[in-house]
C-alpha cells in the first residue's frame, strides 16, 4: 500500500515537474517572439518559438496573450499568427476556448489592445452577444476599435430618438469617446443642428496658434535641404529669436503670428498669408506638458516639411502634393515637463496644375489612440515672447 | 537511361511544382498577362460564376492560385491598418484561413486605393503579401508565418501619401519588391527561404506605381528582372540585383512593362518596344504614340500589342511595326489589366462589366459580357480552366459548369 501511494506521488511529481518544465519552454518561446528584430535575422528562432507555443495547447494560451503586452508590432505579429494556428487547432480537434478566461482578459484595459481585440473578435464568431456585454464600457479604452465600436453603439441609439433633449447627451457622451475623424464629423453635424456647440479643434488637439516667418527660397526645391534663419539657430542649439529679421525671398521678412479657427486646425498659408510659389516657411509654436511623456505628433500636409521639437529634428519628409490628409503622418516623441518649442519648415514647390496650390498643415498632439492631449495651461499659446528668446 | 533519369531529377528541381496550372504573381507566371495553356469559358454569363466568396475590408490586389488554393490579400479596419492573407479552395469557395496582421507602415491611401492593392506573389511553396503599408509577410500555405519584412517601419520614408501599388514578382529563389515614392526608393531581393535581403539597389527618388516585370532567360543572358520608372527601364540581375543594362527614354509610373517572345513592350512615349541583344545591348524596334494605355498595363499575343485606356478604348498594334490597326471602344472606366488566354482578350471595367473580346488582325470582337455588378479594379488570374477576380466583398470564380 505505502508502495502504492510513493508511486502515485512520484507519479504525480514527474507530470507537476513535466508541466512545470513545459510552461518555462512555452515562456521562453514567448521571450522569443517578443524579441523579434526588423529584417528577417530571427525569423528561423520565431518560426521553431511559434510550434512551441501552438502545442502547448490551451495552456499556453493565456500565456501567449499576455505576451502581446508592450510588444513591438513585428513581436505582435508573430504573437498573433502562433494565436490564429492555436484557435484554429483547437477549433478543428472540437474543443471549446476558455471562454470566461478570455472575455475577462479582452475587458482587462491594461493588456495589449490588440490581443483583447484579437481575443474579441475570436469570441465573437460563436458568441455575438459578447459584444452587447463589453462594449457598452468601452467608450474610454486604450483600443481605437473598441472605442469605435462603442461610439457607434450610441450614435445608433442617438440617431433614432426624435426628441433632441434626449438624444443630445447620447451624441456628447458619443463625442467624448469618438477618436476617428468620420464619427466625430457626424456627431458635430448632429450636434449643431440641434445648436450645440462643438470645439472639433479642441476635441482633437490641434495647434492653433502659431509665429510664421517666411517666404524664404525654395525654388527648384532646392530649399528643403538648405538651413535659413530660424533652422540655422536650431542648428546651433540656440533658441529662436522671434524678434530676429532675416533675408527672405525677395525681401526682408520677420515673424508675425497666425492662428487658426477651422475645426481640423488647417493653417492655410495660401489663404491666410500667400501661395509664394517656390518658397517655404518656418511655423513655431509651445505646448506645455505637466509631465514628461511620449505623445504623437500628428501632420497633415501636402507639401514638404521638417519639424524639430525641443531642438531635435524628429522627422523630415519630401513629398510636394499627394494629397493631405488628418493624422496623415505620426510622428512618435518624447516631451518634457513645462515648456516644448516645435519648429515647423513647410515648403511649397513651383507646380503649376490646380491641384497643386495648396501651402497649409495641421498638427496635433494626441495619444497612440489619437485621443486629444491638451496643454496644461489653457493658456499655453505660440504668441510672440511665449517660451521663447525676445 | 541513366543521364534521362539525372535530366528529370535536375528538371524536376528546377522547374516549380505545377507551374502551368497555377498562376502565381501580378500578370500571372511569366507577369505579362498570358494564360498559357488556359482554355477559359468565352460565353460569360450568370451560370458561369461558380462560386463567389465573401472577403474581409478592402482589397485591389488580384487573386493568386497555387494548386487548389486561391490567395488574395485585403486590408480592414478604419485605418486600413489590419492586412489579411486569405486561402480558399478553388473548388468550393470555401475560406480556408484569412490570416491576420497589423501594418508596421504607413496605411492611408487614396480614396480609390487601399492598403491591399499590390498583388500577392508565390514560388509555389510559399506566398508572399505586400501591402501599401511596405508590410511583405511570407506564408507557408498552411498560412504559418515564415517571416515578416516590415519595409515601411525599416525605411520609413519610402511611402506615398497616394498609397503604394507595385507587387512583387518571384524569380528562382528570390521575390523582387519595388518601393519607389517621391521622398525614399529603393528595389531588393529578398530570399524566399528566410527573409533575408539579398541585395539592394537605390531606384529613382519619385513616385511610381509600377511592378516589376521578367524577362526570360536566354542562351546568352540567364532571367533578369525589369524594373520601371519615370527615368526609363532597368534591366537587373534577380541573383546579384547588378545592373544589366538600362533604357532612359522615360517611362510612365502607372502601367507597367510586358514581356512577350523576346520583345519587351514598354509604357514609353505611347508605346515603345525593344529587343535585347548581345552584349547588355538592345535595340529599339518602334514607338507609336497612337497605342497609349492608361492604368492598364500593355499585353501583348498572337503578333498584336494592346493597349487599353482608362475610358475603356482598346488599341490593337502590330508587334513588329507598332502600326495601330483597330480600336474597340468597350463601356466604362478600367483600371485593371486585361488577361489573355485561348486567344481571347479578358478585360474587367470599374462598374463590374466583364468584356470576353476576340481579337481579329482588323477588328475587335466583343464576344459576350458579364455584370458582375460590384466594382473590379483588380487585375484577374487565371488557373486550371478557370478565371478569378475580386472586388472588395467578394472573390468570383468564373468557370464553365461541367
Amino acid at each position: 500500500m505505502e508502495l502504492q501511494i510513493v508511486r502515485i506521488f512520484a507519479f504525480l511529481l514527474t507530470m507537476a515537474l513535466m508541466s512545470a518544465v513545459r510552461a518555462d519552454d512555452i515562456s521562453a518561446a514567448i521571450d522569443v517572439l517578443r524579441a523579434v528584430r526588423p529584417g528577417a535575422a530571427d525569423s528561423a528562432a520565431a518560426r521553431n518559438a511559434v510550434q512551441e507555443v501552438t502545442t502547448g495547447g490551451s495552456q499556453a494560451l493565456l500565456p501567449l496573450l499576455h505576451g502581446f503586452r508592450d510588444a513591438t508590432p513585428l513581436s505582435v505579429n508573430w504573437l498573433r499568427n502562433a494565436f490564429e494556428q492555436m484557435a484554429d487547432a483547437e477549433t478543428k480537434a472540437g474543443r471549446q476556448l476558455p471562454q470566461s478566461e478570455l472575455e475577462a482578459f479582452v475587458a482587462d484595459q491594461s493588456q495589449s489592445p490588440f490581443a483583447r481585440r484579437l481575443v474579441y473578435e475570436t469570441l465573437k464568431r460563436t458568441d455575438p452577444g459578447i459584444e452587447n456585454r463589453l462594449i457598452p464600457d468601452m467608450l474610454l479604452d486604450a483600443s481605437p476599435e473598441f472605442r469605435r465600436d462603442a461610439v457607434a453603439l450610441l450614435m445608433t441609439e442617438a440617431s433614432h430618438l426624435q426628441d433632441a433633449a434626449i438624444a443630445t447627451p447620447l451624441y456628447r457622451k458619443a463625442f467624448s469617446g469618438a477618436v476617428h475623424e468620420d464619427q466625430v464629423k457626424t456627431i458635430a453635424e448632429a450636434l449643431r443642428k440641434h445648436n450645440e456647440e462643438v470645439d472639433i479643434q479642441k476635441h482633437f488637439g490641434f495647434l492653433s496658434q502659431w509665429s510664421i516667418v517666411g517666404p524664404f527660397d525654395n525654388k527648384e526645391e532646392k530649399g528643403f535641404a538648405m538651413a535659413y534663419g530660424p533652422e540655422l539657430e536650431v542648428n546651433a542649439s540656440l533658441d529662436l529669436n522671434l524678434q530676429a529679421e532675416y533675408d527672405g525671398q525677395s525681401a526682408k521678412v520677420r515673424w508675425q503670428s497666425i492662428s487658426t479657427t477651422d475645426d481640423y486646425g488647417v493653417v492655410d498659408i495660401a489663404k491666410q498669408i500667400e501661395n509664394y510659389k517656390g518658397s517655404l516657411m518656418y511655423a513655431t509654436t509651445t505646448w506645455t506638458s505637466n509631465k514628461e511623456q511620449q505623445v504623437e505628433i500628428r501632420l497633415g500636409t501636402p507639401n514638404s516639411w521638417k519639424l524639430w521639437v525641443n531642438g531635435q529634428l524628429v522627422f523630415e519628409r519630401e513629398e510636394y502634393h499627394r494629397s493631405s490628409q488628418l493624422d496623415q503622418y505620426r510622428v512618435p516623441v518624447n516631451l518634457r515637463a513645462g515648456s516644448n518649442t516645435l519648429l515647423l519648415k513647410i515648403c511649397q514647390n513651383s507646380q503649376t496644375q490646380d491641384w497643386a496650390q495648396r501651402y497649409q498643415y495641421q498638427i496635433r498632439i494626441c495619444n497612440s489612440t489619437g485621443s486629444a492631449l491638451l496643454p496644461s495651461s489653457s493658456t499655453a499659446r505660440s504668441e510672440i515672447g511665449s517660451g521663447v528668446r525676445q | 537511361m541513366k543521364w534521362i533519369i539525372t535530366f528529370l531529377i535536375v528538371a524536376a528541381g528546377t522547374c516549380p511544382l505545377s507551374l502551368a496550372a497555377d498562376w502565381r504573381q501580378f500578370r500571372g507566371n511569366a507577369a505579362n498577362s498570358v494564360a498559357t495553356g488556359e482554355t477559359l469559358p468565352t460565353e460569360l454569363s450568370g451560370d458561369t460564376i461558380a462560386w463567389k466568396a465573401r472577403l474581409p475590408g478592402r482589397g485591389l490586389s488580384g487573386p493568386i492560385v497555387i494548386g487548389e488554393q486561391v490567395f488574395v490579400s485585403a486590408s480592414s479596419g478604419y485605418a486600413q491598418d489590419r492586412l489579411h492573407v486569405i486561402s480558399i479552395d478553388t473548388a468550393t469557395g470555401t475560406q480556408q484561413w484569412d490570416r491576420e496582421f497589423i501594418a508596421t507602415g504607413r496605411t492611408l491611401t487614396h480614396d480609390k486605393m487601399c492598403n491591399a492593392t499590390p498583388t500577392m506573389a508565390s514560388d509555389g511553396e510559399r506566398v508572399f503579401a505586400f501591402f501599401s503599408s511596405n508590410d511583405l509577410i511570407c506564408l507557408d500555405l498552411a498560412g504559418n508565418l515564415q517571416w515578416f519584412r516590415g519595409f515601411g517601419s525599416e525605411f520609413p520614408n519610402a511611402s506615398n501619401s497616394l498609397g503604394m501599388s507595385s507587387s512583387p514578382v518571384v524569380l528562382g529563389h528570390t521575390v523582387v519588391v519595388q518601393v519607389e515614392s517621391d521622398a525614399e526608393s529603393f528595389a531588393c531581393g529578398i530570399d524566399v527561404e528566410s527573409g533575408v535581403t539579398i541585395w539592394q539597389i537605390d531606384r529613382p527618388r519619385a513616385a511610381n506605381w509600377t511592378s516589376p516585370a521578367i524577362l526570360p532567360a536566354t542562351d546568352q543572358q540567364s532571367a533578369l528582372v525589369l524594373l520601371q520608372s519615370s527615368k526609363g527601364l532597368t534591366a537587373v540581375d534577380p541573383v546579384s540585383g547588378s545592373i544589366v543594362w538600362n533604357f532612359d527614354q522615360g517611362a510612365s509610373t502607372i502601367p507597367s512593362v510586358t514581356v512577350d517572345s523576346g520583345s519587351i513592350v514598354i509604357p514609353s512615349n505611347g508605346l515603345t518596344a525593344i529587343r535585347p541583344g548581345k552584349d547588355n545591348t538592345f535595340e529599339q524596334l518602334w514607338n507609336s504614340s497612337s497605342i497609349s494605355p492608361g492604368t492598364s498595363s500593355p499585353v501583348v499575343v498572337d503578333g498584336l500589342a494592346f493597349a487599353l485606356n482608362s475610358a475603356g478604348v482598346l488599341s490593337a498594334g502590330d508587334i513588329k511595326t507598332g502600326e495601330r490597326l483597330w480600336q474597340l471602344r468597350l463601356r466604362g472606366s478600367f483600371s485593371s489589366t486585361p488577361i489573355t488566354a485561348n486567344g481571347y482578350l479578358y478585360l474587367f471595367n470599374e462598374d463590374g462589366n466583364a468584356f470576353v473580346v476576340k481579337p481579329e488582325k482588323d477588328q475587335g470582337i466583343i464576344v459576350s459580357e458579364l455584370d458582375l455588378a460590384e466594382k473590379i479594379l483588380c487585375s484577374p488570374g487565371a488557373a486550371n480552366g478557370a478565371l478569378y477576380v475580386r472586388s472588395d466583398a467578394h472573390l468570383f470564380k468564373i468557370a464553365e459548369r461541367h
